[in-house]
């Protein structure tokens, strides 16, 4: 039903109501806050069992159910998932308004749903893959929903080819596991799980190529290059593709497949420092971005990269916990963004906005919540997820730690950054002056994730959710470092930032994001020259030259030779008469 | 003495000198007439051989006399075939030159 109710949606929209867009975001809304309210009850009671389908059954061999999953985990994502999703539906009422392609991304927006609860239910490996590159697809087809750009749709097209990338080693990865387990149902797995462990290499790398699906999709270094691009897209998709939803999918997929992960030592380390480094890199980058959605999408980079590195650390608990309370603040954090830009009449560089508290107060105090849960400020919700991390790093790789620090650090520069240039100080320009708050229907979801970001935190309501997790020996030594991370990264900001007409830092390594697109653009540039070079000469010379023409020219030359000897003249006849005879002769008497 | 042998190498080299004839002559009726030449050569032959192969009582085997008389017989009936054709031949393409009447090609 949950599932259903988001693709029966998504199908009537497409076929029958692209003209009534109004009817269309209805239904669309009314969908996915059904689904919402179905995954309340699904959670709410233990005892709720799915219907089981069989799909593919190679008796024996490869037998793939349409099956759903319904433990403690995918309960919990279906609540965000669902949860977030109707907010951001009801937010996009207001955002997209005015948009010529409504129907379509309403459409978009339930098929997009549709295939994120399915990967959040399936269960068995096959099933989520389908899923998976499903939302590839519906990311695809919003990314790029005004495809008149072409930004757009490059953006969508990087971002479909990327994530793609990470795909195929995933792929690689699920047959992996299948060849040795002899069955793709995650519980099947779990239970055959002896038969992988004995080869610790093979364990290894198929683990690692899971993981690849997760690089891919959710945006870890080095396939993180579509993200930022992707902010192409409205910002409501921006909130809830990169903020609570896509980008999740591959740390749900990590825990899923913890079990094989952390049967492996050298994955989880590798896993572990992809999403420290990941962490890093994001923040830098964010230091020095002026689009105010792209600050933010690397935020989320950094984020996830948390996340990774928290299943990194062997301990599921602190990932769900982290991207249970990021979903809240950042899918806020990014409404409340789209807020700013429609009332500054689509305007994203934050140089030309400031002073917008005075205007936008409601806009302004969510975001601010947003921020500081962002940063990891007590009592906000981010500081107890963000807290639980760090003090797993501190426990178990003091490196990765320090790196962790650091990048705490930077989280609170450069959004203190954000907040100082965008909302206080004077207004840099004409638009900024004249903002006015937005209409209602966008700024209830904003309160209410608000609400949300400040009180998921706390361990009285978590615990209803999920596993909170506990570091029992760390003290107050992380807390308190964390703590002193944020309030040097916030007042350094302040030092830099504040009152300020133009960008006074110049760091040209983080502007031109670490020049990652350049160097994939060489790199794609050389190696696919190379392969179509390859190509185009087996086409030609070998295909085309020698089996096509070669035959061809065999039996032409064949036939030239034999022509020879149809010559009209006779006495070439009569010659070649007499060389039959002497052969003739030549046999009878001396054979 | 004369042996069969001597008999053979002349009919060998009479056949051979028609053989040639016939396949470097140009003219139609040259040709005709080379193969006259091939057929007489083995005349001789076969003459020959009756002459040389003596039965135990003396008379020769005329088995082989008789059969030159059919050769000679068919070969008259040839030839007059033959020029009948090449006379037809020359109504039709006013040559007699044989590398001029080579339509049944390819």
């Amino acid at each position: 039903m949950i599932l259903l109710l988001p693709l029966g949606s998504a199908a009537v929209i497409t076929l029958f109501t692209r003209r009534w867009k109004n009817l269309s975001a209805l239904i669309s809304v009314t969908a996915v806050v059904g689904s919402f309210i179905c995954s309340c009850f699904v959670f709410m009671r233990t005892d709720i069992s799915a219907a089981e389908f069989t799909w593919i059954d190679i008796r024996g061999v490869f037998n793939v159910p349409i099956a759903f999953i319904l433990d403690d985990l995918s309960r919990l994502m279906l609540l965000i998932v669902s949860g977030v999703g109707s907010l951001i539906h009801i937010y996009s009422l207001g955002y997209m308004r005015d948009d010529p392609g409504k129907s379509r991304y309403f459409a978009a927006l339930s098929l997009f749903m549709f295939a994120m609860l399915g990967i959040v239910l399936a269960n068995n490996f096959v099933m989520m893959f389908i899923f998976w590159e499903l939302v590839g697809f519906t990311s695809y087809v919003l990314i790029g929903h005004w495809f008149e750009r072409d930004s757009a749709a490059e953006a969508a097209k990087k971002a479909f080819l990327t994530t793609r990338i990470g795909d195929f080693g995933f792929m690689i990865g699920i047959l992996m596991v299948w060849m040795v387990c002899g069955s793709v149902v995650f519980d099947d797995v779990v239970a055959h799980f002896s038969k992988i462990t004995s080869n610790p290499g093979y364990l290894t790398i198929a683990a690692i190529l899971i993981f690849c699906g997760a690089v891919g999709k959710s945006a870890q270094f080095p396939l993180h290059v579509w993200l930022p691009d992707a902010m192409e897209g409205p910002t409501p998709v921006s909130a809830l593709i990169h903020a609570a939803t896509m980008v999740a999918a591959g740390v749900y997929l990590l825990v899923r497949v913890a079990f094989l992960i952390q049967a492996s030592q050298t994955a989880l380390l590798t896993i572990a420092w992809i999403g420290t480094i990941t962490a890093l890199l994001g923040a830098l980058i964010a230091t020095q971005q002026s689009d105010i959605k792209r600050i933010l999408a690397y935020s989320t980079i950094s984020q996830l990269g948390y996340m990774v590195m928290a299943v990194g650390l062997a301990s599921n608990e602190a990932a769900m916990f982290h991207l249970f309370t990021h979903a809240f603040f950042k899918a806020l954090l990014f409404l409340a963004a789209g807020s700013v830009i429609v009332a500054l009449h689509h305007e994203q560089n934050i140089w030309k906005m400031g002073g917008l508290s005075s205007k936008l107060k409601i806009t302004f105090a969510t975001f601010a919540v947003g921020a500081l849960a962002l940063i990891g400020c007590p009592p906000f919700s981010g500081f107890f997820s963000k807290d639980a991390i760090l003090a797993l790093a501190f426990q178990r790789n003091m490196p990765i730690f320090v790196i962790g620090l650091t990048t705490a650090f930077l989280t609170a520069f450069y959004v203190s950054r954000q907040v100082l240039v965008v909302f206080l100080g004077k207004p840099r320009s004409d638009s900024a002056r004249t903002a006015h708050e937005s209409p209602p229907v966008m700024i209830i979801p904003l309160i209410i994730l608000a609400f949300f970001a400040f009180t998921a935190g706390f361990e009285a309501v978590a615990q209803n959710f999920l596993i909170v997790p506990h570091e029992k020996e760390a003290g107050a030594i992380v807390p308190a470092l964390a703590i002193v991370a944020l309030l040097a990264g916030a007042g350094v900001a302040f030092m830099f930032y504040r009152n300020r007409e133009h960008e006074p830092l110049h760091m040209e390594l983080f502007r031109r994001l670490f020049y990652f697109d350049e160097f994939y653009a060489w790199l794609i540039k050389h190696t696919q020259e190379f392969l179509a070079r390859v190509a185009a000469f087996v086409d030609r010379a070998i295909i085309d030259g020698g089996a096509v023409r070669g035959t061809s020219g065999a039996t032409f030359g064949l036939g030239s030779l034999l022509r020879l000897f149809q010559v009209g003249n006779v006495q070439a006849y009569a010659f070649l008469f007499g060389l039959g005879i002497v052969a003739l002769i030549y046999f009878v008497i001396f054979r | 003495m004369i042996t069969l042998g001597h008999y053979l190498v002349v009919s060998g080299i009479l056949f051979t000198i028609g053989f040639a004839g016939v396949m470097g002559r140009r003219n139609i009726i040259i040709i005709l007439m080379a193969l006259e030449l091939m057929l007489n050569a083995a005349n001789l032959s076969l003459v020959a051989f009756s002459r040389f192969h003596v039965d135990p009582s003396g008379a020769p085997n005329y088995n082989a006399q008789v059969f030159v008389f059919f050769i000679i017989t068919v070969a008259a009936a040839e030839v007059a075939v033959g020029l009948a054709i090449v006379v037809a031949l020359f109504r039709l393409r006013q040559t007699t030159h044989v590398e001029d009447i080579t339509t049944l090609k390819f």
